[in-house]
């Protein structure tokens, strides 16, 4: 039996249980994306490499990074050098610093590239049909058909060959970093451009595309503002997935010696300097090698987790 | 009811579909009028061309495999069908509006019903975000929909089927259209939320004076809402006539065989339904004789080779058939 005071209080806390504001799209996909463990140590694992990239730019300077001190050349890691010393006496931890800036911007802005090539290509494909469509896949299936590492190599080689460096927000670039952003860009959309159509002729042939045009709804604003939001969940997995592809296009690029130049660090090309002394000098790769691998693997599970949260089959709350 | 014929004046309209299979012969020459502020119901079996004919008005048929081959649709003094398509999506939501079949598909998902009730507010008036904001309130008040400045900012799968209609119900209010065209609004509904829907379109429709086409197979439906009834058959109209006239004077074979296929509550309970033998015929087969021939009760070797045309046979009231219902002969 329960006293009067206990039941004056219950309505009240069911009318606030009632009112509380409904989860939205977001909430939900972070409550399913939570209870994926590695998903959350992928995450973890990368903001702590954000973080050692960037905030590590605030304790030791680009200069110190490019400086290059030959009586202290192969340096195992030492207190002074703790990640050890290159072939020239440049400081590996203060370039891993700088190296990972660039990998990670790299990744992200040719994951950028590829997205929005991706999405208008496929877009465009899946929304209009017929002719259109049928030009724009056969393209599409003519750039899977190259392999892309090979056409990675060629273009780096043929684009690369005389750059200068450029400055962005003050810090001087070689510019073959935004060659090898387009680069790596322009051959991975293919794959999303695929999946980007598939949702959208999917999504188009439903009731609410047909209500919204009867409303009266101009044809760009059903593309972006109805038929993409629906289909963002792929695009978002691929999109993460696609960072984790172009740091490693990137490392594989820079490591043929084919990408980006020296002084400008980034992982991938600091391997480069290391494959010759595989077994005199492991510290040359053991770190960027790592924090490749640690990236990959991190966004990669990342990804993985966004797949699962952003299903939109995917019922549990 | 005003009498002049100007408002909305569809004539000999005929839409085809090229499938792998042949021609589909969806609409084959349908005319109507609609007069301002009257109510047209729309009956007849699924597939004879309903939809199709009110989706070849709104001009939403997909092309291809649609085609609209010819006729004419005029609403006010112009010929939608020859409209840019820019111009056609200044007519769509704020000239003339739709509801559809299933309101559980019929608003997107990943959008709050809010932003979708204001969409097409700021597509077709200059109004500020906050006042779409409060006009979009205000038409979820009007369907009735409580605690309605809440409910804007819910996603559709926190409302339910009837909500969702109501939603949906808003949304083609928003821009008051002057021509509401409602495709089976409440065939996906129970018929509790039904009744609801209907009274509440009668409602809206008697404060917002707007016309309106009802589309729907249920003919018990119709005695209450519409003014004038158009009965399709195979992508033809059968019958045309004034509500009462039609239940009361029925001239068309196949009106006739639907109201007697409707259930009744004055009939005995140990009496089974009536059921039109056969069943609708092959839109594939480019039509000669009349569509219903094969399954009528009152064939004639004419109806076999020649299709009627549709022709006043009293006043206010059209039919398509060479035989007289009553007396079972030649006309």
């Amino acid at each position: 039996m329960s006293t009067p005071v206990q039941a004056s209080n219950q309505p009240a806390t069911m009318i606030a249980e009632i009112e509380a504001p409904p989860l939205s799209l977001g909430d939900l996909t972070w409550r399913r994306f939570k209870r994926h463990k590695m998903a959350i140590a992928g995450l973890v694992v990368l903001i702590l490499l954000v973080i050692y990239s960037f905030g590590g730019a605030f304790f030791v300077t680009e200069k110190y990074a490019n400086f290059t001190n030959t009586k202290e050349r192969l340096q195992p890691p030492s207190a002074a050098h703790p990640f050890g010393t290159d072939t020239i006496g440049r400081d590996l931890l203060a370039r891993t610093i700088y190296g990972g800036q660039i990998s990670i911007i790299i990744g992200i802005t040719a994951a950028f590239v590829e997205v929005m090539v991706g999405i208008l290509i496929g877009a465009l494909a899946g929304y209009f049909g017929g002719k259109v469509d049928a030009i724009l896949m056969r393209f599409t299936e003519a750039m899977l058909n190259l392999p892309q590492l090979l056409l990675l190599i060629v273009m780096a080689k043929f684009f690369s060959s005389d750059i200068k460096n450029i400055d962005i927000f003050g810090r001087e670039f070689s510019g073959s970093v935004v060659v090898i952003i387009f680069i790596i860009g322009l051959t991975s959309w293919p794959y999303l451009a695929r999946i980007v159509r598939a949702e959208f002729l999917s999504i188009k042939e439903r009731e609410f595309i047909l209500a919204a045009r009867a409303t009266g709804t101009p044809t760009w604003e059903i593309i972006f503002k109805h038929i993409l939001p629906n289909s963002i969940a792929p695009i978002v997995v691929s999109a993460t997935l696609g960072v984790a592809g172009a740091i490693s296009l990137e490392a594989y690029v820079s490591f043929l010696g084919l990408g980006v130049r020296a002084p400008t660090a980034t992982w991938g090309n600091m391997l480069e300097n290391a494959y010759r002394y595989i077994e005199s000098a492991y510290w040359m790769w053991l770190f960027p090698g790592l924090f490749i691998v640690l990236i990959v693997l991190s966004i990669n599970f990342l990804g993985d987790g966004l797949r699962d949260a952003l299903d939109p089959r995917s019922r549990t709350v | 009811m005003k009498t002049d014929h100007k408002f909305l004046e569809v004539k000999n309209l005929k839409t085809q579909f090229n499938t792998p299979e042949g021609t589909v012969y969806a609409v084959n020459g349908v005319t109507f009028n609609l007069s301002e502020g009257e109510t047209l119901a729309v009956v007849g079996e699924s597939g004879c061309g309903k939809s199709v004919t009110m989706m070849s008005i709104m001009r939403l048929i997909q092309i291809p495999p649609g085609k609209i081959v010819g006729g004419e649709v005029i609403y006010r003094d112009n010929d939608l069908l020859q409209l840019s398509e820019e111009a056609m999506e200044q007519i769509r939501g704020r000239e003339i509006a739709m509801i559809f079949q299933d309101p559980m598909t019929s608003l997107n998902p990943v959008l709050t019903v809010g932003r979708q009730l204001t969409e097409t507010l700021r597509t077709h008036t200059p109004m500020t975000p906050e006042q779409c904001r409060e006009r979009a309130q205000n038409l979820l008040e009007l369907v009735g929909i409580p605690d309605a400045k809440k409910r804007l900012d819910n996603y559709p799968h926190q409302f339910s089927g009837g909500m969702r209609q109501r939603v949906m119900i808003a949304m083609s209010l928003a821009c008051t259209p002057s021509l509401l065209i409602a495709d089976e609004p409440t065939t996906a509904l129970d018929v509790t939320i039904q009744a609801q829907i209907i009274e509440l379109v009668k409602e809206l429709k008697k404060s917002v004076g707007m016309a309106m086409i009802w589309i729907t197979h249920d003919l018990g439906v119709v005695a209450g809402l519409a003014d004038r009834v158009l009965v399709m058959y195979a992508g033809y109209v059968v019958e045309e006539a004034l509500v009462d006239e039609l239940y009361e004077n029925t001239l068309h074979p196949y009106t006739l065989a639907l109201l007697q296929a409707l259930p009744r509550a004055d009939r005995r309970r140990d009496q089974s339904l009536k059921s039109i033998k056969g069943s609708p015929p092959n839109l594939l087969v480019e039509p000669r004789g009349c569509p219903f021939a094969p399954r009528c009760e009152f064939v004639q070797e004419k109806c076999i080779t020649e299709n009627p045309a549709l022709l006043d046979i009293e006043t206010n009231h059209k039919v398509a058939c060479w035989v007289d219902v009553k007396t079972g002969a030649l006309r």
